[in-house]
């Protein structure tokens, strides 16, 4: 607990949290030695999943869009991201050596990761510049059938490997790509929504005809929310699929979609360090799940009625952080 | 100088409405001058707030034109219309409920922040100066409204009248030209009614706003309004002084459910 406690300065001045979230970062990865082969990965995971579940924070707690494709994001990111390291750049530069851990793998992964993200942040705008005029029900329709046109579509080009999936990618994603990607999304979100800009995803939230009174123009903050949350959600997949090496379409699939909203739902709708805590207790809640996986979406679904039984408004984050109101909270942006 | 000061700030021309088979309002017209206060009153469902919607851009009239300031805005989106200078309240009160009460006011300047998405998230020098700036300007405006000490409260948890003052102020900080208010007394006691009335009459005094008021409380709409549209099922019925609509057989048929001739039997 007094380790979320002692977030609470950096909530207040973001760019120090910055700073020493990327040195943990930087620690990590010196360290990286000495942490077993294990740790590494479930560590990995985590930093993997606070993205995911920070971005679709964006577009669902503070923007309050339901988005049930943020998996199909994330495959977008990592299916580019793999076609680079593994075909493109090997093809453009033979003479180099690209093993993942190699200097050429290292220095160019900066550029693929952006790339992997700017890809997805293309497909968040051309899903979301025309659905983001629909609201509720019919926007989860929409991102739903868009999740799946994606898992389909790769399923069916053989170049990526069909239902076969892509393996043998570059292990170039280490502790300190995936922690320091984690903090640098968590800082972005953070900053974002903690300013006089940034409420205009709360303002659209809360009353959209009133935020269009005041001169808001709703439609692109709502669709800015959506290619924000893309963008991170591709650099997630590019981390993920250069961390396990192997991607499928199944990988992607409305599962993986759930188990984000699950992480942001537990965390608390509209708060970045209780959907990040959330990301990490769910990375390992499914490590001691392991053994019942089929069993896991069950565990997800009592974990949000119990939540929603217990503390239907409040949700993990003051749990954590013990905030006492949310009127506070705002003040000290 | 003298051609801007006769022409009219906002000027409906011959505007219908029609959802269907129903029409909610029949040619309308209406002109307001820059920094006059007119009321707008009528019955329930004569189409006050279909008026206001028009106006605001919420909906396009099936016919007619708006003009704002020599402009024509009709049909553009709502939040481009409050760009060019125009703001309203609600009927039914629509605050920011997660929002507190400064963060309410502060909602307003979105649309005219210089700083965007980059310097925010790189939180720079400019973009600390502009947030400095908009939060002591939210601060004078509130503390204006003697709203300052609730500040940092949930807008939800203020005592209704304050709740339709933070609306105002609110639609205020948005620098507008002409300010819309719907119905901002329904609901209220006297005495808030009376501090209403003070409050718009601060409002023309500070900011030089015009101000177009529906309302159905006839004792704030006379007190304080230099003229006067009644509209009945859609269309203009009457227009004028608060005296001359007072005496306006008309406008008494429509208020009272009989018919003119009935009435001057009676």
């Amino acid at each position: 607990m007094g380790v979320f406690r002692a977030a609470a300065p950096f909530l207040k001045n973001p760019r120090l949290g910055l700073v020493a979230g990327l040195a943990v970062a930087v620690l990590l990865q010196s360290c990286g030695a000495w942490i077993d082969p294990y740790t590494t990965q479930v560590i990995l995971f985590a930093a993997i999943n606070v993205i995911l579940a920070v971005s679709l924070n964006l577009v669902m707690g503070e923007t309050g869009q339901f988005s049930l494709c943020h998996a199909a994001f994330m495959a977008v990111g990592a299916y580019t991201s793999a076609l680079l390291t593994g075909k493109a750049l090997p093809m453009l530069f033979p003479h180099l050596s690209w093993t993942g851990t190699s200097p050429a793998s290292q220095l160019t992964f900066l550029p693929v990761l952006v790339i992997g993200g700017g890809v997805a942040a293309l497909a968040g705008l051309i899903v979301g510049g025309p659905s983001l005029r629909l609201r509720g029900d019919y926007l989860a329709m929409v991102t739903l059938g868009f999740g799946e046109i994606i898992r389909v579509l790769l399923q069916n080009t053989n170049f990526v490997g069909g239902a076969r999936g892509m393996e043998g990618i570059l292990p170039a994603t280490n502790l300190l790509w995936a922690v320091g990607a984690a903090v640098l999304t968590l800082y972005t979100m953070i900053a974002l929504v903690r300013s006089t800009y940034g409420r205009g995803f709360q303002a659209v939230r809360d009353d959209e005809i009133a935020a269009a009174a005041m001169g808001i123009d709703t439609t692109r903050f709502k669709v800015t929310a959506f290619v924000i949350g893309a963008f991170f959600a591709g650099v997630a997949g590019a981390l993920y699929a250069h961390a396990v090496e192997f991607i499928s379409p199944d990988g992607f699939n409305f599962l993986r979609s759930f188990e984000i909203i699950v992480m942001v739902i537990l965390g608390g709708l509209g708060r970045p360090v209780g959907v990040a805590s959330a990301a990490i207790l769910i990375t390992l809640l499914n490590e001691w799940l392991r053994d019942l996986s089929q069993y896991r979406m069950v565990v997800y679904a009592l974990i949000i009625i119990l939540f929603m039984i217990l503390r239907p408004s409040r949700s993990l984050a003051p749990f954590l952080l013990r905030i006492k109101s949310r009127g506070k909270k705002p003040a000290s942006a | 100088m003298t051609t801007s000061s006769c022409k009219a700030l906002l000027e409906a021309r011959n505007c219908s409405l029609r959802f269907g088979g129903i029409a909610a309002l029949t040619k309308v017209s209406l002109r307001i001058a820059p920094g006059e206060l007119v009321g707008l009153i009528g019955p329930n469902g004569a189409g006050k707030t279909s008026l206001f919607n028009i106006l605001t851009g919420v909906y396009r009239p099936t016919e007619g034109e708006v003009l704002f300031d020599g402009r024509p805005v009709t049909g553009l989106p709502p939040h481009f219309i409050n760009r060019l200078g125009m703001a309203r309240t609600f009927q039914n009160i629509r605050l920011f409920g997660s929002l507190d009460v400064s963060m309410n006011v502060r909602t307003s300047f979105i649309a005219r922040l210089r700083n965007g998405l980059i310097h925010t998230v790189c939180r720079g020098l400019s973009f600390r100066a502009e947030e400095e700036s908009i939060r002591e300007e939210g601060r004078r405006l509130l503390a204006y409204f003697g709203l300052q000490e609730a500040a940092s409260n949930p807008s939800r948890s203020l005592p209704y009248g304050d709740q339709r003052r933070l609306e105002i102020v609110r639609a205020l900080a948005t620098k507008p030209r002409l300010l819309l208010l719907d119905e901002p007394a329904a609901g209220m006691n006297p005495t808030e009614k009376e501090e209403l009335k003070r409050l718009i009459g601060q409002i023309r005094a500070e900011f030089g706003t015009a101000i177009l008021l529906v309302e159905h409380d006839m004792k704030v709409v006379m007190g304080i309004c230099e003229r006067v549209v009644v509209l009945d099922r859609g269309c203009l019925l009457s227009s004028g002084t608060p005296a001359e609509v007072r005496s306006d057989p008309k406008v008494i048929a429509a208020y009272l459910g009989a018919s003119a001739e009935n009435q001057e039997a009676a």
